[in-house]
């Protein structure tokens, strides 16, 4: 057993170190930092994203053969950790972290040689086509439908909770391609074009007063036969590997180091009875808390990298993760509002922060509100204690 | 980055595993218990011939000069058994402070008789008003002719029953709750006005009460007045230890609610086919992974120079009160009215995980002490983000 890093390695947390403050300049960091209510996200983001790529840190976990890096786990550890140190942004993660391994993984030589290097170069954003209304956490169930017709397959259906979809000119799509056997049979994975005639995004208002989500409506939309990944059929199984790479990107534990230690220092400025409100006990002992569970899973997510460097995939172990890191976002969330005590519950509007009377109350609500979906998505929490009682525990 | 085991450690944790399962199964552990000592003479020294005596000590004492990980592994086996010999007072606490020391002529004499198994020892620190303070020491020494004099109580004297030679804490200069002025003396557990109150914990390990009246030390053992700075290093490693012997039981306990889920039925089924309970058990699993995470951290960062080190065995004493008294509540309850029982071992790792919670500080004093450690850090190290960071 051993964590202390070698030359070579200190040498790239280096390197790594400078490139985060080097390309991401105050402007570009407030910039992104603001961008997700903004209309310019995604011309921000695609900034962001071209400085990485330009490094070829774009997509450092692909095969090297179309562009990843020949990484060590500590190298991705090391990379992570300083891009969370940095409060640098991970590139939006349905293209590159998302439908990149489905494509590389299970796709024809066409679809790698076309979709990824657009993927890289920001040309293309993808969006996420799963959820339907009736098909939530037992998302077999869905029933947006696929007919074969020549060439190509006629798509009709709803998806919802599609994040980014009025960015993305791309979709990938489960969609259901024989009713006949078992629900999990008869789903395949559709790489659909959002300009082909019959697709409709429809903006979805949330909580948190900011437009991500959508629902995309399929009415006859034509899909060429040559746009589905892997074999008919077979569309659950690519999705579930895919939901693995998922899970480890939602725990984002260098993403709350840097939000926790964020937290921290609101807490010092905010005064609270003629002293710092991180001088009191008892918000003091639950920041502790949220601190603690949050080193315990840096060094589970450590094991988790090290164990799946050894032996390929990481496993369902990925599932303790996800549950463990979206726990923790929420309690930091939770406790940013407390933070802003009566001011978390104020419209800020078209007020300025000055004008209002609290600097971060309305950072703290869009973050509180738009957190809770994070023990929603990629399979709710409950769903992950099911799939680790399962497979785990075999019970 | 590399959380395997080397070779030798492998068959180290092998070794104490199989000396657990030949010898230390839950029969022949009531047996065990209800000795007098609550332990058999002949474990300690197959112990000694197995070579776990001698792991942390100087090869010029005929140690083996082992790492944190070889005393990892070691107590985490014997915790994962419920095993009751004194290792802990005996080699990590006792042993621990004399390795520590410059004392090199008392280290000569007493590590070859731990190493070869016929010298036990313990560390008497605690006082009935001390709580979890290491500092809280009212036991004075004074100097009488040419001898240290020692007058007080010492409490919860882990292995203070069987201890030949004990080391003491004790109040040499300064206020009662100071941390300079306190000085360790190496006594003999035959002086004459040390008498013991001897009491078992409720894992079955022997404990005591010792009162010194008049009683003349052997020895100073480190530095007149700096005997802080001798202990707390050894108390850090020795935290680690119970910590790694809390997991062994945290897992051997899950290990056995999970298999009371898979073959107890009512309703005619199975009740892990209940989700109200999977649910929860993957919540035991996932307070077990978190404990073993912070093990490893604490263990693996306890040279590095910045706050991580204290910061994580801080962590993880709090982490293994808060998973050891949940995992340990959840057992009974999942095993129901035969969780009560003496017949089945549950109540015993129940036990164990208390104690384990209280030794050198339980979960909200460390968390205090946490708390404290973190809200000094240094300011400013990081600026301040008003996004989503």
């Amino acid at each position: 057993m051993d964590m202390h890093f070698t030359q070579q390695e200190l040498a790239f947390q280096a390197e790594v170190r400078e490139f985060f403050v080097e390309a991401l300049d105050d402007d570009l960091k407030h910039r992104v930092h603001s961008a997700l209510g903004s209309p310019e996200l995604k011309d921000t983001m695609n900034e962001w994203h071209r400085r990485l790529n330009a490094k070829g840190w774009m997509a450092p976990a692909w095969p090297v053969e179309y562009g990843g890096q020949d990484w060590s786990a500590t190298q991705h550890f090391i990379f992570n950790s300083e891009r969370g140190k940095a409060g640098a942004p991970a590139p939006v993660p349905f293209g590159v972290t998302m439908v990149a391994p489905v494509i590389y993984t299970y796709g024809s030589e066409a679809q790698k040689a076309y979709f990824l290097p657009r993927i890289l170069s920001s040309e293309d954003w993808w969006c996420q086509g799963y959820s339907e209304l009736d098909a939530g956490s037992d998302l077999a169930a869905l029933q947006c439908t696929a007919e074969r017709d020549g060439d190509s397959y006629l798509v009709n259906g709803r998806k919802v909770w599609t994040t980014f979809a009025q960015h993305a000119n791309w979709i990938f799509c489960l969609v259901r391609t024989d009713n006949s056997g078992r629900k999990q049979q008869g789903i395949s994975f559709l790489l659909i074009d959002m300009s082909t005639p019959g697709v409709t995004v429809r903006p979805i208002r949330t909580i948190d007063g900011i437009h991500h989500l959508n629902e995309v409506l399929f009415e006859n939309v034509r899909v060429p036969v040559e746009n589905r990944t892997g074999e008919e059929g077979s569309g659950w199984n690519y999705a579930k590997s895919l939901l693995v790479h998922e899970r480890l990107i939602i725990a984002e534990v260098a993403d709350s180091k840097r939000n926790l230690a964020d937290l921290r220092e609101l807490a010092r400025a905010e005064v609270n009875g003629g002293l710092a409100l991180l001088d009191d006990p008892l918000f003091s002992k639950r920041l502790a808390d949220i601190e603690i569970d949050l080193m315990a899973l840096e060094y589970t997510e450590l094991r988790v990298l090290a164990s799946a460097a050894e032996g390929g995939m990481p496993g369902p172990e990925s599932s303790l993760l996800k549950m463990q890191g979206t726990d923790i976002q929420q309690a930091i969330q939770e406790m940013r509002m407390d933070v802003a005590g009566y001011y978390c519950g104020t419209e800020q509007g078209e007020l300025s922060a000055a004008e209002l009377g609290h600097e971060n109350a309305s950072t703290a609500q869009q973050l509180y509100f738009r957190g809770r979906a994070v023990s929603i998505y990629g399979g709710s929490s409950e769903v992950q204690r099911n799939i680790t009682a399962k497979f785990v525990l075999g019970l | 980055m590399n959380f395997e085991l080397s070779e030798e450690q492998t068959m180290l944790q092998g070794s104490v595993a199989r000396f657990v399962k030949e010898s230390y199964d839950l029969n022949q552990r009531n047996t065990i218990v209800a000795q007098e000592h609550g332990v058999l003479a002949h474990h300690w020294q197959t112990f000694a011939e197995l070579g776990w005596l001698s792991m942390p000590f100087a090869a010029e004492y005929g140690g083996l000069e082992g790492c944190l990980v070889d005393t990892m592994v070691i107590m985490q086996e014997m915790g994962r058994g419920l095993v009751n010999e004194p290792f802990l007072p005996t080699v990590l606490l006792f042993g621990g402070l004399l390795q520590a020391s410059g004392n090199s002529e008392v280290k000569a004499k007493l590590i070859p008789q731990i190493i070869s198994g016929e010298l036990q020892g313990a560390y008497a620190y605690l006082e009935r008003q001390s709580r979890y303070a290491l500092t809280d020491i009212a036991t004075s020494a004074s100097q009488q002719g040419g001898d240290w004099v020692l007058d007080g109580e010492k409490t919860v004297v882990l292995n203070g029953a069987a201890a030949q030679k004990f080391i003491v804490a004790a109040r040499t200069s300064g206020a009662q709750s100071d941390v300079g002025g306190i000085t360790l003396f190496l006594v003999d557990g035959a002086a004459e006005g040390l008498s013991r109150t001897i009491y078992r914990m409720t894992d079955g390990r022997e404990a005591a009460n010792i009162t010194f009246s008049g009683v003349a030390a052997e020895a100073v053992v480190g530095t007149r007045d700096d005997g802080y700075s001798l202990m707390a290093p050894v108390v850090d490693k020795a935290i680690l230890a119970i910590c790694a012997d809390a997991l062994g039981a945290m897992e051997s306990l899950n290990a056995r609610t999970l298999e009371y889920l898979k073959t107890r039925k009512q309703f005619g089924v199975h009740i892990g086919s209940f989700q109200a309970l999977q649910h929860r058990m993957v919540d035991l699993f996932a307070a077990c992974e978190s404990t073993k995470s912070l093990l490893y951290r604490a263990v693996l960062t306890a040279d590095a120079v910045d706050d991580d080190a204290p910061r994580s065995l801080l962590a993880l004493k709090v982490m293994v009160g808060r998973a050891g008294r949940k995992i340990g509540s959840e057992a009974i309850q999942m095993h129901g009215g035969m969780g009560m029982t003496e017949e089945l071992v549950v109540g015993a790792y129940v036990k164990r995980l208390m104690i384990a919670n209280t030794l050198f500080g339980d979960a909200d004093y460390q968390q205090g002490r946490f708390v404290e450690l973190v809200n000094a850090a240094k300011m400013g190290e990081l600026k301040l983000e008003s996004g989503t960071g």
